[in-house]
């Protein structure tokens, strides 16, 4: 390549101009992307080994390197250490209730019926789209006791609800429910995408070879669709992992922790002027997210 | 996968809806009457468990706060009232939330439709040095977890003075490396003899990128420009973070700090505030709706 542009000279002065003007297409991002995403990241590195609070913040000569220190409290705190198991429980939970319903609903709406199929399509995704805050309004008074919507249906047929957001033991399942209803949408839209790829000529063949829907979905379908699912599960996963908006704006964590989750306790920290600290978790978060994304692709690469 | 093969076979499903263009794959379903009968019950029980809650909440917000607060609870407004909006707008202001709501989002999606566009063209077309740089560092901060970049940037913003004002909202997001990853791909896949026919034509490197360039690339900068408004007007925990007197507010700070204030009881208000944060997305959401769809789909199946 570069042989090329040496024997040719008008190719050469070209060259030059190409790269000034590619330059000046660079520039305005390149100087926006260093001062709000690539100095954040390496500064919240830096933070997270020092002992920085919020009243550090007028004179930052004044902070103290303390090592690995935030990193041990941080793993030796058993706020942290319930959080992070509220997290694993709602990944577990969330991440193959969400993709079960994004997934039936996507094979549905893709094979089962040839009508209405954008009005379905539209109304399964618009909850993705609206206001963590305003959702968070209307799912209160859903999960009120007694008197919720909710309660009252399960009233219709003998059941008698709990008390969603104020037992313990319910509060978690109350918002892996709320996440599940607001996230499915965007999975479905993916698995609709990668089903349109499968060819139907292979469905046709199996069918006529007696192949029944169960076998055709199991042995055609999934298979083909091995890289959507893995694009689904990673996006999913990294979203759940970082599990902080619901119980911001329905519990606030509680009640008695029992929906704290490591991104918000790492927000408290912040809240609480513990900088370093909440960098450091930050961190710790971070490395779990990258770790879980490098398992499922090992899982989903050595199966093809 | 290239994305820039992507929307056709996604849009197919949009053009399918007509019944006759479906036949031949619906007939190896093995019904050919556009579906199962159950299948449309199971789909139209589950369409109205995820919808209802948007319906309640728009009834909710025209009852009274006597009725909000029966037991059980109504589904039609008894007496239909816009007290609750009146209200909304009269006393709590909430036509500057919306103003700073719309403000803030409509320059951080020219911000990146201009500024990712540019780069992701560079990348995409051109040769120059510090490319594989300026490509693996882009690449390598989509991964990385918004937590991680918060507090150093809040101490940044704070030091530069722009806590409490509209640029402290906006500047931060004003680049995206998703909208440079999601350009370049899409631009990847144009000819690239369109650049050598500009350049024969005299036009300047920049010339091309204006004329010719961005003009192809309608679909992807509608991509890019509906996701990063959603984003932008959603956005909530920076704008709660960063605006901290009321005329700063936008919308979704308002209203979580209404539903935990001194408001919170005040179920008909939250309802109709709920309403107006949803119905601008909704309604724009409703026309751009298959592009953005597709736009969904492509991205989804890099």
């Amino acid at each position: 390549m570069t042989t090329q542009t040496v024997s040719r000279r008008p190719e050469r002065r070209s060259g030059r101009r190409e790269g000034r003007a590619a330059w000046v297409l660079a520039i305005p991002f390149c100087l926006l992307f260093l001062a709000f995403t690539a100095w954040p990241v390496v500064q919240s590195l830096f933070m997270s080994i020092t002992d920085t609070k919020a009243r550090d913040l007028r004179s930052p000569f004044s902070v103290n390197i303390i090592g690995l220190d935030n990193y041990t409290k941080a793993l030796s705190d058993p706020v942290f250490r319930r959080a992070a198991l509220n997290t694993a429980y709602f990944v577990l939970i969330g991440m193959p209730l969400t993709l079960v319903l994004a997934l039936a609903a996507a094979v549905a709406l893709d094979k089962g019926i040839t009508r209405f199929r954008s009005i379905f399509r539209l109304g399964f995704y618009t909850p993705v789209i609206t206001s963590i805050v305003a959702v968070a309004v209307v799912w209160r008074f859903l999960l009120q006791d007694p008197g919720g919507l909710i309660n009252t249906a399960l009233g219709w047929v003998g059941i008698d609800g709990p008390n969603w957001l104020g037992d313990p033991n319910w509060s978690m399942p109350a918002l892996i429910m709320m996440a599940s209803w607001r996230n499915f949408g965007t999975a479905m839209i993916i698995f609709l995408a990668g089903l349109q790829a499968v060819p139907p000529e292979l469905h046709e063949a199996a069918a006529i070879d007696g192949a029944g829907t169960w076998r055709r979905f199991r042995h055609i379908t999934m298979p083909l669709l091995r890289p959507t699912l893995l694009f689904v599960m990673v996006t999913t996963a990294i979203g759940y992992l970082q599990f902080f908006e619901e119980p911001f704006v329905m519990t606030k964590g509680g009640p008695l922790n029992s929906t704290i989750s490591l991104s918000m306790y790492t927000y408290n920290q912040f809240g609480y002027g513990n900088y370093g600290l909440a960098s450091a978790m930050s961190y710790l978060i971070f490395i779990v997210i990258a770790i879980v994304t490098a398992v499922q692709f090992r899982l989903l690469r050595e199966r093809t | 996968m290239s994305v820039d093969t992507a929307p056709r076979s996604v849009a197919q499903p949009s053009r399918d809806d007509q019944p006759a263009g479906r036949q031949p794959r619906a007939g190896m379903v093995g019904s050919g009457h556009g579906g199962h009968w159950w299948l449309y019950l199971i789909l139209v029980v589950a369409l109205v468990a995820v919808i209802a809650p948007f319906v309640w909440m728009i009834l909710g917000s025209f009852k009274s706060e006597g009725e909000l607060r029966q037991v059980p609870p109504t589904w039609w407004p008894e007496t239909a009232s816009l007290d609750n909006y009146t209200q909304l707008f009269s006393r709590l202001n909430f036509g500057q939330f919306f103003f700073n709501s719309a403000v803030v989002a409509v320059v951080v999606t020219v911000g990146n439709l201009v500024f990712c566009s540019m780069l992701g063209y560079a990348l995409a077309m051109l040769d120059f040095k510090g490319k594989k740089v300026i490509f693996v560092a882009v690449m390598a901060t989509l991964m990385i977890p918004g937590v991680v970049t918060f507090v150093p940037l809040f101490v940044l913003v704070a030091n530069a003075g722009l806590v409490d004002t509209l640029p402290g909202l906006f500047l931060p997001f004003l680049v995206s490396p998703f909208g440079v990853f999601l350009m370049r791909q899409f631009i990847i896949g144009l000819p690239k003899d369109l650049l050598d026919a500009g350049r024969v034509d005299g036009a300047g490197e920049l010339t091309i990128f204006a004329r010719i360039i961005m003009p192809l690339c309608g679909p992807a900068l509608a991509t890019l420009g509906i996701l990063t408004f959603l984003g932008s007007w959603n956005n909530f925990l920076w704008p709660l973070v960063v605006a901290q007197s009321e005329e700063k507010y936008t919308l979704p700070v308002a209203l979580a700090l209404y539903s935990t204030g001194q408001n919170s009881t005040n179920y008909g208000l939250l309802l109709a505030g709920a309403t107006v944060v949803i119905i601008p997305i909704l309604l724009i959401f409703l026309i751009f709706q298959r592009k953005f769809i597709e736009g969904i789909a492509t991205t989804g199946l890099k």
